[in-house]
């Protein structure tokens, strides 16, 4: 079998796993796998952006409070129907994307990550303060959505089989994208931005693109994630849940489709789990996830899988994509000196 | 006037406090190019240990006194097993390492502490007196004073002394260092080390002002990172500067402009990011080899 | 004995072997070039005897085993490496570049003894004293980092293409200065070099290296008039 009939296969395996499992577990559970998977679209943005651009968002808990708060606002105020504020939320937050990609065009590296820290701390406050729109510190609540008669399902598994299909349609989305010519480019461009640039790619659109891209796929995530639960508040969305991001791409892989499975299971779960035994351990068994994963598994859960694999044949492009994000992401930081004279040189 | 002389000289104490943690962002900066996400919590934490031995039954003098120089020797370790490993990476890694010592660290003095808050008293006491009108606290001018002290101090350590040579010589050229005898791993060592006391101070001169919980660091972060980006990241001047100019500012447009109010102050700091990094990268005071077109 | 003796040289840079067990020997006192095309690995002996790179083999310093010395432990041996490119501390004063350059040691007179010896090498350089190193000429800067080198006090000085980048005139300047040192202040020297014509002239003995093997080795006297080294290198 090759490698791609092999990997085909793999996924398979998990869409029909994917489809089983509500049926074996309480609402209750089945509610946050729903909220894994919006996490899991949430996450593969960030990975289009940081693993695959190579651009350093800390901000990405902005876009995804953005989508949910405007898919809330359109089902609540405007009575949209639920499904078409997906979209709907979708498209506000690729706005909004494209709009913080244009001055990050100007910045790179830790200056890029500085600002979008920035934005994160300052979501819940402009969440507050929008209180007209948002409900400030009060929140939303937006109605539990209802199976419909005919599926016969209960209502926690039918809307984790439509958080399931759209999943499953963004994750084939972004395979699409990787695996082409935007791929390419866009790798291109994290690797060398001036090779790029003279092998005639456009950078301005390319990574405003893929900002926005991000961006939507926060937006889309974001809106998903507030129906199981029907509220949402400032509080949700705090400067916590955009480091969360960036600990799921890490552990599930940089520049990896499937890694966002991973990242999003990791970080819907181990904080519960962690938090039953122990509030404060949660967060230090989390923080210790990130440093040792960059020490041991730089490449994340994906990156060992392969390495697993390796005794088949892998197909080039991929992995290309990943360990160049593992290797050569970005500026070199170290020695003052020397970071800027390769600052100066770009 | 007496309003505006009273934010003035508020905003003035508040910038301090800001600027003395971004000196500390600045010092590990210049030593090894790296942004230190992390030197909140370790302020915060170092504020932890000074209570500890408060309540252990020291004074306060003496309190901090210790806290500044188990936190040189934190400093030092914490360069030493965490970020050794992963020093001259890419920046990803590096901004990865660091935001998970955040977490870790903020997380280990909750679970040792609490979530709770407490007070923490000042080195400077309750006092105040008038000027022009204006009430103004004797610990708001103290802060002034320790800061422009901290910063002299400094500037006779980088120019005056073996060591201070030293590190200025591995921030430029480590691989140079290394060819005059200079132990670079050592070195950088004494600049975490150097840091994390300046950050030790900050919390204590921060904390009597905010209560004393594990997140009071948290808030204080952005603002001392928009100092450090307006006085240049690699002067420490600079980020003194750049924390006066960012409190006062603060305090001025949350006081005059209605739209800001006390809510979105936070803007404040991120529009000074903003706008330093897009028409002038090298802030007020940096080197041209810090800018990037 | 030698003050330096190498046997089985080899070294490289991650998976890539440049030196392929190299041998020979420097004398106290004696000025030595190590001659050869772009390639051969004449910087990377340099790197390998300082310890900046990957190596393998035996390196033997006045006697002593310096093989696994790091490049800060053999600095603090005497040993001096001005590296290709030179190296300045270029947001460092010159006077600061050579208060540094005498970092491992403690004797204060002596230190300040020396920098006053230095300046009257190279006279720009005090009149540059206290300008950044990073605004002089590329020449300037070769001067700053030779007399870097200097301020060790080193028993061997390792230099790797002093004339680089450099116009003719000043490259002779430079060389002359370097036999001065190496004479009066008895710095025993190893050169590597590009420009056969001008380090024959002035250095003691010669190793020719072609990827990374040591071809032919013999007094400098005994390069100039050597047939295949005069097509070669010398262009005659």
């Amino acid at each position: 079998m090759t490698s791609k009939r092999l990997r085909l296969a793999a996924w398979g395996v998990v869409l029909v796993l994917a489809i089983v499992l509500p049926f074996f577990f309480n609402a209750y559970r089945v509610g946050q796998f729903t909220q894994a998977m919006a996490l899991g679209i949430a996450v593969l943005g960030l990975n289009l952006l940081v693993g695959y651009s190579g651009q350093i968002s800390l901000g990405h808990g902005a876009f995804f409070a953005l989508g949910a708060y405007t898919s809330a606002i359109a089902i609540v105020d405007l009575d949209v129907p639920y499904l078409l504020a997906l979209p709907l939320a979708g498209a506000v937050c690729a706005v909004a994307g494209f709009l913080l990609g244009l001055p990050a065009l100007r910045l790179r590296g830790l200056y890029l990550a500085l600002v979008t820290l920035g934005v994160a701390i300052a979501t819940p406050q402009v969440i507050k303060r929008a209180e007209g729109l948002t409900g400030g510190t009060q929140g939303m609540t937006v109605d539990k959505v209802t199976a419909p008669a005919w599926s016969g399902l209960a209502d926690d598994q039918w809307l984790y089989f439509v958080t399931l299909a759209v999943t499953a349609l963004m994750f084939v989305l972004a395979a699409f994208l990787v695996r082409g010519r935007v791929g390419r480019a866009l790798v291109a461009i994290r690797d060398n931005e001036i090779a790029a640039r003279t092998m005639g790619v456009d950078l301005a659109r390319f990574k405003t693109g893929t900002f926005a891209a991000s961006a939507m796929y926060a937006g889309v995530g974001g809106a998903l994630f507030t129906l199981p639960l029907g509220f949402l508040a400032p509080e949700s969305f705090p400067l916590a849940l955009s480091f969360a991001f960036l600990a799921a791409i890490v552990v599930g892989g940089l520049a990896t489709i499937a890694g966002a499975l991973f990242g999003a299971l990791f970080i819907e779960f181990v904080p519960v789990y962690a938090a039953d035994v122990d509030e404060a351990l949660a967060g230090v068994i989390y923080g210790g996830v990130l440093i040792l994963f960059m020490y041991l598994l730089p490449g994340g859960v994906m990156g060992l899988i392969r390495k697993i694999a390796s005794m088949k044949p892998r197909p080039r492009g991929s992995d290309d994509a990943q360990a160049g994000a593992v290797r050569r992401l970005g500026d070199r930081a170290a020695g003052g000196g020397a970071a800027r004279e390769r600052v100066r040189s770009q | 006037m007496e309003r505006f002389i009273q934010v003035l000289v508020d905003g003035w104490a508040t910038g301090s406090l800001y600027g003395a943690l971004a000196v500390a962002v600045v010092l590990i900066y210049r030593a090894t190019g790296i942004v230190n996400f992390a030197q909140g919590e370790l302020a915060m934490f170092s504020t932890f240990i000074a209570w500890g031995l408060m309540q252990a039954g020291l004074p306060l003098g003496l309190a901090i006194a210790g806290t500044l120089g188990l936190s040189f020797l934190g400093g030092m370790l914490i360069e030493r097993l965490v970020i050794r490993p992963v020093e001259g990476g890419e920046v990803l890694t590096l901004v990865i390492v660091t935001l998970g010592l955040y977490v870790l660290v903020n997380s280990l003095a909750g679970w040792i502490w609490g979530f709770g808050n407490r007070a923490f008293p000042s080195v400077f006491g309750d006092g105040s007196f008038h000027v022009a009108g204006a009430a103004v606290a004797v610990e708001s001018v103290g802060i002034v004073a320790v800061l422009i002290a901290l910063v002299l101090g400094l500037y006779a350590v980088f120019q005056r002394t073996k060591v201070g040579l030293a590190m200025r010589a591995v921030s430029f050229n480590p691989d140079s260092s290394r060819l005059v005898g200079i132990s670079v791993g050592r070195t950088l060592m004494i600049g975490w080390g150097i840091a994390a006391l300046v950050g030790a101070l900050a919390g204590a001169l921060i904390a009597p002002r905010l209560f004393l919980d594990v997140n009071f660091m948290g808030g204080v972060l952005i603002y001392s990172f928009a100092a450090a980006t307006l006085g240049g990241f690699d002067s420490p001047f600079g980020a003194v500067l750049g924390g006066w100019i960012v409190g006062i500012a603060e305090n001025l447009a949350g006081t005059y402009v209605d739209f800001i109010g006390s809510d979105l102050k936070i803007l404040v700091p991120l529009a000074v990011i903003l706008v330093v990094l897009l028409f002038r990268p090298t802030g007020l005071f940096g080197s041209p080899e810090v800018a990037r077109a | 004995m030698s003050l330096l003796e190498v046997s089985d040289l080899e070294a490289g840079y991650g998976p890539v072997t440049v030196l392929r067990g190299i041998s020979f020997s420097v004398d106290e006192g004696r000025i030595v070039t190590v001659l050869g095309p772009n390639g051969a690995g004449k910087t990377t002996t340099l790197r390998a005897l300082s310890g900046t790179i990957r190596r393998s083999g035996t390196i033997r310093f006045d006697g002593e085993d310096v093989s696994r010395h790091t490049p800060e432990k053999l600095a603090r041996r005497s040993v001096a490496h001005v590296p290709e490119g030179r190296g300045t501390f270029t947001g460092l004063t010159v006077e600061e570049n050579l208060r540094v350059g005498a970092f491992p040691r403690r004797d204060k007179q002596g230190v300040a003894e020396d920098m006053r010896h230095c300046f009257r090498y190279f006279p720009r350089l005090e009149e540059r004293r206290a300008q950044h190193a990073g605004e002089m000429s590329g020449g300037e800067q070769q001067m700053l980092a030779i007399a870097r080198a200097l301020m060790l006090r080193p028993r061997l000085m390792l230099l790797d293409e002093p004339s680089l980048g450099l116009a003719p005139k000043l490259t002779r300047e430079l060389f002359k200065i370097l036999e001065r040192i190496a004479r009066e202040d008895g710095v025993t020297m190893l050169l590597v070099e590009q420009n056969a014509n001008l380090v024959l002239q002035f250095a003691d003995d010669a190793h020719v290296l072609e990827a990374g093997r040591i071809v032919l080795s013999g007094t400098a006297k005994e390069m100039q008039a050597d047939e295949g080294i005069r097509r070669s290198y010398l262009g005659v």
